[in-house]
């Protein structure tokens, strides 16, 4: 069996990551308020993407695992990315 | 990580030896081939119950016009047929039944990585199934929307639809749990020496099939959601008259249910892949080939989902993309095809029943491959879309393919799950008129779809009566195939089985017939020069 060192993470940072993600959500919030037509559904995305990252690396654990897990997360992102894409490959030319 | 306990045989993991006895023992028991074993016996129950409405629509298609019953019966019984054969037949099959029982022992484990969790995944598709059923019996009769369930009409239609979509839901959820299961156990129980590139090859399918299961499943979740929460809210996701899009419901239903197929498929060519070398008793050919082909086709199966709506509306250039894709993925089933051919040639071949039935898969599945490339080649598909054409493809390559080898593979570990041999001279006569009966039923219905008959009706034009009739003719002889398969495994015990009856060199091979309940007296190791297939 491998040995493993298991990592804790501190109150403290997931207290930070907390405040960081209901400022987010807050910050989410508030962009709908503002028009910027074509672009609210980047700067959304952009701000949901930031959020999961924040999760991925400290709630999941990701910072502190072997580098063999961020590969499959990686490899399921890249997938979720070319299923938008292909779909794309239809509403786009429709 | 070596035990070693050498002073008294441990017990077969048919014994009782926990709390409870008997049916109890059972159904408590979070043993993987007890688990397994449970599984096979569900699905034999839900396939013949499925065979049966498959019957029946037969029975009403020998004349044209109503027969015994009226279009809208016709309609339930085509779609519970679907729902319980794809949900709870062949997505779970040969990956719960025999990647629970035999791949653990395979790659040298006690049991799976969460053992529990298997048994919970074997109460949620007890439980989906169940909510599946019930949908025939109860609120407005049983749905007719077809297992696809495609909105706008799941949305409009009276009946029964809501049971039906959450039942597959929760049968999605086993599924993934299940391959969850299987990537940590391949990950992190191998036996010590038993690198990723020794591992057997039903393993590495079953890998690979666990990967599809786990990113592929959510998504046909969140949309059979979707579609409750449309029925029951009006919220508009795919109705147009409530602002929705029907085509964006089948990209989600397709992005998982084409990769399902390959959930269903690429077990049955792991299987494949034992009984060839074993019956050849020759090295398996191109070992890093097929084990990669494997990853190739889940990867590339993931990708090639709209195929199945060239005619649905899409763009042009989104059906070009796809179906260039979707000639792509012939490549690593082909890599296999060849590597089990390649492997038999000047091999020293024993016909037992298990690679009887890995030959007619052999064949089947090139048939089925072959129409697929027709089907996927976008200027033949548009002619014959929604015809018995695409009926005789699919069940082909599902029945043909996973059927077949399903059935290869109870007779290749029957030995070792049950420690009792079988007739061999029935085994062959149940190959024979499943075989027989197989190709008769649905060879005809490539031949009336190019001749223009449409799938899923309830009449037809007298030119497709024959085809028709010689279909009902092959339904009775498959039927009684698989009675005499039955007969021949479970009517009475036949002699005790060696350990190891094929000569087989798998881990497997090398304990007793049944396995004792922790599987390994002393747990195995794999040496350096040592390889899983090293037939002399």
């Amino acid at each position: 069996m491998e040995t493993e060192t298991v990592h804790i993470t501190p109150y403290r940072a997931h207290a930070w990551v907390l405040i960081t993600l209901l400022a987010l959500t807050f910050l989410t919030i508030t962009v709908t308020w503002i028009d910027l037509s074509a672009l609210t559904v980047l700067v959304a995305m952009l701000i949901a993407s930031v959020k999961a990252y924040i999760v991925l690396t400290y709630f999941m654990h990701l910072k502190f695992e072997s580098s063999l897990f961020r590969v499959f997360v990686i490899m399921v992102l890249a997938i979720y990315v070319l299923v938008i894409l292909f779909t794309l490959s239809d509403y786009l030319f429709r | 990580m070596t035990e070693a306990k050498t002073h008294h045989p441990e017990p077969s993991y048919l014994v009782d030896t926990g709390k409870y006895k008997g049916l109890m023992a059972w159904l408590t028991s979070t043993d993987h081939k007890r688990i397994g074993l449970m599984y096979m016996y569900a699905m034999m129950i839900f396939f013949s119950v499925g065979g049966l409405l498959g019957i029946l629509m037969r029975i009403e298609l020998f004349y044209p016009g109503q027969q015994i019953y009226g279009p809208q019966v016709y309609n339930g019984l085509f779609t519970i047929h679907g729902i319980i054969m794809i949900f709870t037949v062949v997505i779970p099959g040969l990956a719960a039944v025999f990647g629970n029982f035999s791949m653990p022992i395979m790659i040298g484990a006690k049991d799976v990585a969460f053992p529990r969790l298997n048994l919970f995944s074997f109460y949620l598709y007890v439980l989906g199934a169940a909510i599946a059923l019930s949908s025939q019996f109860m609120g407005n009769g049983p749905p007719d929307t077809g297992w696809t369930f495609y909105a706008p009409y799941s949305i409009q239609t009276h009946t029964n639809v809501v049971a039906a979509v959450f039942g597959a839901f929760v049968l999605g959820f086993s599924s993934i749990l299940t391959g969850l299961n299987f990537i940590v156990t391949m990950h992190r129980m191998r036996a010590p020496g038993m690198t990723f590139f020794k591992m057997p090859l039903f393993p590495w399918s079953l890998y690979a099939t666990a990967w599809i299961q786990v990113l592929a499943t959510p998504i046909v979740g969140i949309t059979l959601l979707m579609v409750i929460a449309e029925r029951w809210l009006r919220i508009g996701f795919f109705d147009p008259s409530l602002g929705g899009d029907p085509v964006l419901y089948q990209h989600l239903f397709w992005i998982y249910s084409h990769p399902a197929v390959y959930i269903m498929i690429l077990p049955a060519m792991g299987v494949i892949t034992e009984i060839i070398p074993t019956f050849a008793q020759k090295r398996i050919f191109g070992y890093k080939a097929i084990a990669i082909s494997s990853l190739a086709i889940a990867l590339v199966g993931y990708f090639v989902w709209a195929h199945h709506m060239y005619t649905s509306g899409m763009s042009t250039t989104a059906r070009w993309v796809f179906s260039l894709l979707t000639f792509l993925v012939a490549v690593p089933s082909a890599i296999k095809v060849f590597n089990w051919v390649a492997t038999m040639y000047k091999g020293s071949i024993s016909m037992r029943p298990p690679f009887l039935f890995a030959l007619g898969f052999i064949f089947l599945f090139m048939i089925g491959g072959m129409t697929g490339l027709s089907l996927g080649a976008l200027a033949t598909n548009v002619h014959v879309h929604d015809t018995a054409y695409v009926v005789a493809h699919f069940h082909y390559i599902v029945f043909g393919g996973v059927g077949f080898a399903f059935f290869a593979a109870i007779y290749y570990w029957y030995p070792k799950m049950y420690g009792r041999m079988y007739n061999f001279k029935m085994a062959n006569w149940s190959f024979v008129f499943l075989f027989t009966g197989f190709n008769l039923l649905y060879f005809p219905q490539f031949i009336i779809g190019i001749m223009g008959m449409p799938r899923r009706y309830f009449d037809y034009l007298p030119q497709f009566t024959l085809g028709q009739q010689l279909s009902f003719f092959g339904a009775i002889l498959l039927a009684i195939g698989f009675i005499i398969m039955l007969i021949t495994l479970f009517s009475k015990k036949g002699a005790k089985a060696p350990d190891n009856p094929w000569g087989g060199r798998t881990f497997e091979w090398r304990i007793p017939s049944p396995p004792p309940l922790e599987n390994f007296e002393v747990m195995p190791e794999m040496g350096e020069n040592e390889e899983p297939y090293d037939y002399k």
